[in-house]
Order: C-alpha cells, then sequence, then structure tokens
C-alpha cells in the first residue's frame, strides 16, 4: 500500500534532506515500522518508549488527524498522504 | 549583561543556540528561551523596572531581546482595575480587571507576543513575518509588521467575524483565509513554515513569541503592588498564555523580587463548544483530546492546543482549576462586565467572566480571597456576538413632544 509521507524539518537529518517519503503500509502501525526500515532511528523520533506517539508529534491522514481517525490503527489506502507535524502554538 | 543562554528543549533538556527554531530535533518538544537568572538577580529590581518605561519593556530584562526594541514601543501596561461593581455582583470582596481590551495598538494581549517575535524576526534578518490567527494575532502581526516595514503573510479561517478581517486588512498585509478550522489553518501553517524561509510568529518564532506574554503576568504583580492575587482566571486557546503568566510569578519570586510564598491559584477559562483543557482538567488527566470547536468565542476556538499539556499542569500545579462557558454564559458574561464596570470585551472575556462566575459559585474560589480576571481582547471587534442579544435604540422624530412620548412608553414598559 504505497503512500507519501510529509517530512517536517526536524526528521529531515534522517531522511537525507528528503521532505517527501514513499512508504508501504496497510495501517499508521505499519508505515512507521516501513519508515523505520528505509531511515533506521526514525521510529524512536516518533514514538516514545512505551510505542505510543510522542505528545508533540501530530500525525494527519489526507488533513485529518489520526485521531479523530483510529489512532496509529487507522488504515491507509493507495494514493494517502500522511503529514507528521509538530505541535504549533496559536491564537 | 549576558542574560540568554539560548534555547532549551522543555521536555528533555536538550540545548540549541539562539536560532528561529521551535521543536527539539529530537523529541520534537517545545523550545524555551533559556535564561541565566544567576546574571539577572540583583540586577533587576522594583526600582529598576519602576524606572522603565509605561509599556511591557519596562520588563525587557526578562524578555529575549539583545538588542533595541524594533517595534511596539508603546505595548502594554494596561490597566489594572479594581472591579467593585463586578464584585458586588459576583458577592466577592476583591475582583481586578487586567483590562488588555485597550493594549496598543492593535486592542488584545497579542500585542505583547508580536511586538516581541518582530522585534526578534528583524535580529534574525527576516523580510517576511507571517502567522496562522483565529483573528487578534493577524490584527497584531498585520499592524506591527506595518511599523517594522516587513512583508506579511496572515492566514485565518475563513469564517472569521468581518470586524477582525477589516482590522487585519486595513494594514495591507496579503491575507489568506483558508476553508477550515483554526487548527487546520495551523496544520497548513507549519507545512508553509517548513517551504518558506518566513518569520512564522507562532511556529518557528514561537520560543521568542510566547515569551512577550510573561509581561501580562508582570504587570498584574508590579500593579498590585508587588502583590499576588489568590486566583487569577485566564482564557485560554492555544494553552499559552496561563503557563506564560505563571512562569511571570515564578519568574519575579526566583529574583526576589517578592516577599510571600507563591500562593496564586492559576484557572483555565474556556467555551463549552471548544475546552479541551478544560475538560483535561475536570478529568485530571495529561492527554488532550482534540476537538472540534463549536462557540461564538472565535479567538478561543483552538481543537488542539499546542499548550494544552502544559496549561493543564500549570492548573495542576498551582492548585488552580478550570470551568466550561456555554454560549448563553458567554454573552451574559459580557454584558455582566459591560454593565457593571463600563468595559466592552469580545466573546473571550466573556468566557472568562462567565467561568469566573462558575467558579466562585461552586467554591473553588472562595467568595473573599482576590481575584483577577484576564480580559485579553475588545468588544468592538467582534459585535455580532451580541446583535441579537441587546435591547432596540428608541428612534424618534426631533421633536421634544415625540421625546416625551418615547420617555412614557420606556416607564410603562419597565414598570
Amino acid at each position: 500500500m504505497p503512500v507519501l509521507v510529509r517530512i517536517p524539518t526536524p526528521l529531515r537529518t534522517l531522511t537525507k534532506g528528503n521532505a517527501e517519503i514513499q512508504a508501504k503500509g496497510a495501517t499508521i502501525d505499519s508505515v512507521v515500522d516501513d519508515l523505520e526500515r528505509q531511515f533506521p532511528g526514525l521510529k524512536e523520533r516518533l514514538l516514545d518508549e512505551t510505542g505510543e506517539l510522542r505528545r508533540f508529534i501530530n500525525i494527519y491522514v489526507n488533513q485529518e488527524d489520526i485521531r479523530f481517525l483510529q489512532a496509529k490503527k487507522t488504515t491507509l489506502k493507495d494514493g494517502d498522504e500522511v503529514s507528521i507535524v509538530p505541535a504549533i502554538a496559536g491564537g | 549583561m549576558e542574560k540568554l543562554n539560548g534555547l532549551r528543549c522543555r521536555e528533555c533538556g536538550r540545548h540549541y543556540p539562539a536560532a528561529p527554531v521551535h521543536v527539539c530535533e529530537f523529541c520534537f518538544g517545545p523550545l524555551e528561551v533559556d535564561y541565566r537568572y544567576d546574571a539577572l538577580r540583583g540586577v533587576v529590581t522594583r526600582e529598576s523596572i519602576a524606572a522603565g518605561p509605561p509599556s511591557m519593556w519596562r520588563y525587557k530584562d526578562l524578555l529575549p531581546i539583545d538588542g533595541d526594541i524594533a517595534v511596539g514601543h508603546h505595548v502594554g501596561f494596561t490597566p489594572l482595575i479594581r472591579a467593585r461593581n463586578l464584585a458586588d455582583e459576583l458577592g466577592c470582596r476583591e475582583v481586578w480587571v487586567k483590562n488588555d481590551s485597550v493594549c496598543h495598538p492593535s486592542w488584545s494581549f497579542k500585542d505583547r507576543v508580536v511586538a516581541v517575535a518582530v522585534t526578534k524576526a528583524r535580529e534574525f534578518g527576516f523580510d517576511t513575518v507571517a502567522c496562522a490567527s483565529t483573528g487578534n494575532l493577524a490584527n497584531s502581526v498585520a499592524a506591527h509588521a506595518a511599523e517594522a516595514r516587513l512583508k506579511s503573510y496572515i492566514f485565518i479561517p475563513a469564517d472569521l467575524e468581518q470586524g477582525k478581517v477589516i482590522a487585519t486588512l486595513v494594514y495591507s498585509p496579503t491575507l489568506v483565509a483558508v476553508h477550515g478550522t483554526y487548527d487546520e489553518v495551523n496544520r497548513l501553517c507549519s507545512e508553509i513554515a517548513d517551504k518558506y524561509r518566513w518569520a512564522f510568529v507562532n511556529v518557528n518564532f514561537r520560543p521568542y513569541y510566547s515569551e512577550g506574554s510573561k509581561s501580562y503576568g508582570f504587570e498584574i504583580v508590579e500593579q498590585l503592588g508587588w502583590r499576588t492575587p489568590a486566583h487569577i482566571v485566564v482564557p485560554c486557546a492555544g494553552g499559552s498564555l496561563i503557563t506564560k503568566i505563571w512562569k511571570a510569578i515564578k519568574e519575579l519570586k526566583l529574583l526576589g523580587l517578592l516577599d510571600e510564598r507563591l500562593n496564586t491559584k492559576m484557572h483555565a477559562a474556556q467555551a463549552l463548544g471548544c475546552g479541551p483543557i478544560v475538560t483535561m482538567i475536570k478529568n485530571d488527566t495529561d492527554v488532550l483530546v482534540p476537538v472540534r470547536p463549536n462557540t461564538i468565542a472565535k479567538s478561543l476556538a483552538i481543537g488542539n492546543p499546542a499548550d494544552g499539556y502544559y496549561a493543564y499542569k500549570t492548573t495542576k500545579e498551582s492548585g488552580g482549576s478550570g470551568e466550561h462557558a456555554t454560549d448563553e454564559e458567554i454573552v451574559e458574561g459580557m454584558l455582566l462586565l459591560a454593565r457593571t464596570e463600563g468595559i466592552f470585551t469580545e466573546t473571550a472575556g466573556g468566557v472568562t467572566v462567565a467561568a469566573a462566575r462558575k467558579l466562585i459559585e461552586r467554591g473553588v474560589i472562595p467568595r473573599d480571597e482576590s481575584i483577577v480576571l484576564c480580559i485579553t481582547g475588545n468588544g468592538l471587534k467582534t459585535p455580532d456576538a451580541l446583535q441579537d442579544r441587546l435591547d432596540a435604540h428608541v428612534k424618534i422624530n426631533p421633536s421634544l413632544s415625540a421625546f416625551d412620548r418615547a420617555l412614557a412608553d420606556l416607564k410603562s414598559q419597565t414598570s
């Protein structure tokens, strides 16, 4: 299941500077595993010691926050776009 | 005086040089300005502050500015008002209103954060500033960019109140209305900030920007005669302001400027239609569940607040609490403040007044303790919120007899 993953600046040191990566996986969980295969070290940046998504990272599938979907179990289809976005302030 | 050590991750403590970056590369935690408090102790005194200008810049030593102030020389030092009529109405002994609805130049507390961010953008040599905004930040960034003669790109949700749109456009920024919620605008801006080399005040300039809010807290304490109130009720959107007011009080304590021990309780006020931080407080959990906003308090309509976790921790650490207000209660809160104190605040101020009232009625805030209400924006920007709630005015021909008849009618209606 190829999907496009957008990588934020803080993680691009691991992706050789690439802002967009093709990854495979039927769920967010498996996409994270595939990213780790391609770019070792990426997974521990995204997940904490307990395997949960780090507090200050938001993941979106086609612009929708995965916390409004099935979180890390959210299923993906061909051509979906996954964005990894650090939390930002506002007002 | 060397007062800054660069930036530091609030979560894992990693150090970074002072630069326009906001996220820890390792854990994604927010970066925060790291001050050398040892160098500031004894240098920043009540007297040195009192000798400063009547603006937020009297606290410049505690803000992350190295050089001269570029813009917003007159921001801050807004009135702290003893609200005796409101106190009577609420059945309380001592109520104060910190009134940033008259903050210069764009009528909200956002001028404090933007003055710091735009000054910093100049220091780092940027030619363009930008922001995602629910309105007040848009007004302020556009105003200060005009003063700094920088280009500005302002991103807002397309359904923003007309008053806030006009109060942005007047400064000639590039205004981009995005079909979506503020949270969607914010996510988009995060991606835009990654691509374009702009000073996004609430993204890559967040560590500097957010420090400006501390001045609101410093002023409360100084204007109370270097006393801290027992309670401060703060409206929460992204959750940064409540965190920074608390930080300001702790810094004053750290620098030896407070005689008393830290005894202020911080309370969060949010709309029921968008209250994820208060929900955390009520459920006593540090896990934020994002919501889709549905409230008239659009300036607080952030369903995924970046500082929600820290806002929750602030209320917890200080022994405070939080309360939601319905749209109806928000309007009542706006009307109550106007009727008792002659202050016209926007919907966010209505949230603060309404939440405070409920906290008082629940006994969470005792009636005999001092309370500061944070009023952070001006009602003239959002008149639509009250349109249907205000009595129609009397219309007459220009004759004395017409007025006499109208007056008699009014008296018979109210008797």
